[in-house]
């Protein structure tokens, strides 16, 4: 195959740490719808992962900037984005919905949802602690049934404003990468809707594992009609998310535009690994012909929680792929769709695996101190 | 005695005014350029295109173009009628240092000729659409340009770009891209790549100026721009552009 | 009055939230560049300092106020619509300081080359040679004269 590519596409301009962003702010945008699903839709069964969606959901959206931030080429500018917003760009966006998501929704609804927790603890611990909870009661420690009703109600409304929001935060993700319509690969109206389902898919999946994992660690029984009913959703937001993407690309398989060419040879050449055998293969049909078989057959308890626990690791994996196609994906083929680069993914530099490790890791330190700062746990457990 | 001739002219005569004039510098300190009365375009003959890479080497030498990236490149194709849609394509070093010659003639289906490429100046243009902070702009007199002091490196309106005209400065971190020579032409000077240009295949374009010479141009030949489906208002025109072009 | 006891923790929470708001607007006014937004989304300022950049090719108008007996040779020849900074190489410095600073002569061996050097792409109607079997290696400006290059042609 001949290969011609623009003399300045030679490099690579978004890495690996760009695919950690739309991964970590999946995981965010999910956890919460997940969270919210026991809160606007009473589901009583995923209560117990409730505490912990929300705090999952804020330990990785307080990581989701710092990719961004270290792929910049002057980090130290990164706050024009809030000065000088252009409105024209999906991106400039990002300060704001960040913002939002993160201080008015999140912060929000945790801290109404643990305030008669906060006040508790800030009577009953001492020293360095006690300061910090008297910080976070705001000077108030009112925790009459009457204010409690109200944190309750207002909750409950910051719930409905923070569904959409979390739609929005990974919504306008897909259109950064949707909108461009100098990549053929990006450039798909379906885009923001593929993004907005494979984040609660890899959200429930990450709060599923994270609750089945730091429950048997703290010695307790994960509470298995909690896992089925996570497993059920996971399994029917799944196949929405799949048939969206088989119709991108049955769409561009049939249509076969003047891009088709280059795309189709970049799938079967250097995308044929992570796309068509870990995205697909491995990280989408196969989680879903596990959870579909807990669906139809009628497994053992033990049985159920391992098919529950490799499809979740095997979902995340697929998820982050997907990410990974999209991104890198989108820049292994020129513009001029006469040729293809390469991406040498580093270990040690600013953008390299290192880096993205430790990122991926972060979220799961920031909510180790949030859990024991805010336990998540319900009292009425059992061993 | 010549030597000391042509000094005595360059402090007294004209030469000097043109040169002072030019080295002036801000375009408030040339009160005759006025941003309203300009609408900046480029014209590119590629029947007139040879492949020297005078451009691309005066565009090196007049912006400090960083080694290995392209403010403005030469692109060879050979297109076989029986493939127009596969076109072999090639551009060593930009086309910096000119193109080898492929020995032997071509088979009778087969031809060949030289593209040069630069930024588009796009009247919509995409890159500073998506550009977060407004570090890229089109100016009034509709030149695209980066502003070096506030540009993240993002690289947004990289991915954004159609052409591949735009690249990260390794050094400086920002975007960088043709500037037009904005620093010339609001001098009234031409661009670096076309005072370059042995034949005349570019010509630096006022659409605004009712005497210039694009308008006949226009007028004479039919004109296209690079990848009109992306509908991005191009403004570097090409006469003679082969369908295959990408 | 009891009604508002029970919520002032909100009250409390909107206040840190406007707080905030405040600070973050005084931030803003304090640090967007002045001349932001005077044409557009972006720093005009930012147009006058490109336009400053330094000019590097003097441009031919420059040059032929001083060498307008080599224009006079140029208009004459084949040579007529090439410029001087297209073979001389970019000579702004050379303008600046006629006297100190001095153009190297191009060597034609390589400088002709660049353009008439047979190319299957190059245009059917440009003057191209094999330089080798052409020349077999002499330098042009053995027979041709570089601004007015036709043979015979009054040099």
């Amino acid at each position: 195959m001949h290969n011609f590519i623009y003399p300045n596409e030679i490099d690579l301009q978004w890495s690996i740490l760009i695919v950690l962003y739309p991964f970590l702010t999946g995981l965010v945008a999910g956890a919460f719808i997940l969270a919210s699903l026991e809160r606007v839709f009473r589901v009583e069964a995923v209560k117990p992962t409730y505490r912990l969606a929300l705090l999952t959901a804020l330990s990785f959206l307080l990581v989701a900037p710092l990719p961004l931030q270290l792929h910049l080429g002057h980090p130290e500018r990164s706050l024009e984005m809030y000065l000088t917003p252009h409105r024209s760009s999906a991106m400039a966006m990002f300060g704001f919905v960040y913002l939002w998501y993160l201080m008015v929704v999140l912060v929000l609804e945790i801290w109404l949802d643990y305030r008669r927790d906060i006040v508790l603890l800030s009577r009953s611990s001492t020293g360095f602690l006690r300061v910090i909870y008297k910080i976070m009661t705001l000077g108030s420690d009112n925790i009459s049934e009457r204010a409690l009703h109200i944190d309750e109600r207002v909750g409950w409304v910051i719930t409905i404003i923070g569904i959409p929001s979390a739609f929005l935060l990974h919504g306008y993700v897909g259109f950064i990468f949707g909108s461009i319509k100098a990549n053929p690969w990006w450039s798909s109206p379906l885009m923001p809707v593929v993004f907005i389902f494979s984040a609660m898919v890899s959200g429930i999946a990450a709060v599923m594992l994270l609750y089945m994992a730091l429950t048997k660690l703290r010695g307790f029984a994960v509470s298995v009609e909690c896992v089925d009913a996570i497993a059920t959703y996971l399994f029917y937001i799944f196949i929405v998310d799949f048939s969206l993407e088989m119709l991108d690309l049955i769409h561009r398989i049939y249509e076969a535009d003047e891009s088709f060419r280059s795309l189709d040879f970049m799938v079967h050449t250097s995308l044929w690994i992570p796309h068509v055998i870990v995205q697909i293969l491995l990280g989408t049909l196969t989680p879903i012909l596990l959870l579909g078989v807990t669906q139809v057959v009628k497994l053992a308890v033990p049985v159920r929680k391992r098919i529950y626990a490799i499809a979740g690791c095997l979902t995340l994996v697929g998820i982050f792929a997907m990410r990974w196609n999209v991104v890198i994906g989108g820049q292994l083929f020129s513009k001029s769709l006469l040729g293809y680069t390469t991406y040498k993914l580093q270990l040690g530099s600013r953008e390299g695996l290192g880096t993205a490790i430790v990122l991926t890791l972060m979220p799961l330190g920031i909510l180790y101190v949030l859990a024991k700062l805010l336990p998540p746990w319900q009292q009425h457990e059992t061993t | 005695m010549n030597m000391n001739r042509r000094f005595f002219i360059t402090l007294t005569g004209a030469a000097a005014v043109a040169w002072e004039s030019v080295l002036a510098g801000a375009p408030e300190a040339s009160p005759n350029y006025k941003v309203a009365d300009h609408w900046w375009a480029m014209l590119i003959d590629v029947d007139k295109c040879i492949g020297c890479g005078n451009c691309v080497r005066a565009c090196a030498a007049e912006n400090n173009v960083p080694e290995g990236f392209f403010r403005t490149w030469v692109e060879r194709y050979q297109v076989d009628d029986q493939h127009m849609e596969e076109p072999i394509v090639d551009s060593p070093n930009g086309g910096r240092d000119g193109f080898p010659a492929r020995p032997g003639t071509l088979p009778a289906s087969v031809k060949e000729f030289f593209v040069p490429k630069l930024c588009n100046h796009c009247a919509d243009s995409p890159c500073t659409q998506v550009c977060p902070v407004g570090a890229t702009f089109t100016t009034p007199d509709g030149v695209v340009l980066v502003d070096e002091k506030y540009c993240l490196g993002c690289r947004y309106c990289i991915q954004a770009c159609p052409y591949g005209c735009r690249f990260i400065h390794p050094e400086k971190n920002v975007a960088q891209k043709c500037t037009l020579c904005y620093h010339r032409i609001t001098k009234g000077l031409t661009t670096a790549c076309c005072e370059a240009c042995p034949t005349s295949s570019r010509m630096l374009a006022d659409l605004k100026n009712p005497n210039d010479p694009i308008h006949e141009f226009m007028k004479k030949h039919s004109v296209q721009v690079l990848k009109p489906q992306m509908a991005t208002g191009a403004k570097a025109f090409y006469a003679n552009l082969d369908g295959a072009v990408r | 009055m009891n009604r508002f006891k029970d919520a002032e923790h909100l009250v409390r929470v909107a206040g840190v939230f406007l707080l905030g708001i405040t600070l973050f607007l005084c931030f803003r006014a304090w640090f967007v560049p002045k001349s932001f937004g005077q044409y557009g989304h972006y720093r005009a300022d930012s147009i006058t300092e490109i336009a400053a950049l330094p000019v590097i090719h003097a441009g031919h108008e420059t040059c032929e106020t001083c060498h307008a007996d080599v224009l006079e040779i140029k208009k004459a020849g084949k040579h007529a619509g090439v410029n001087c900074e297209a073979c001389h190489g970019p000579q702004g410095k050379h303008a600046e300081d006629p006297s100190s600073i001095k153009p190297a002569l191009p060597d034609t061996a390589v400088l002709c080359a660049r353009c008439h050097e047979a190319n299957t792409a190059k245009p059917k109607w440009f003057p191209a040679v094999v330089s080798a079997e052409h020349s077999q290696g002499l330098p042009c400006n053995t027979c041709h004269t570089p601004h007015s290059p036709h043979i015979g042609d009054k040099k």
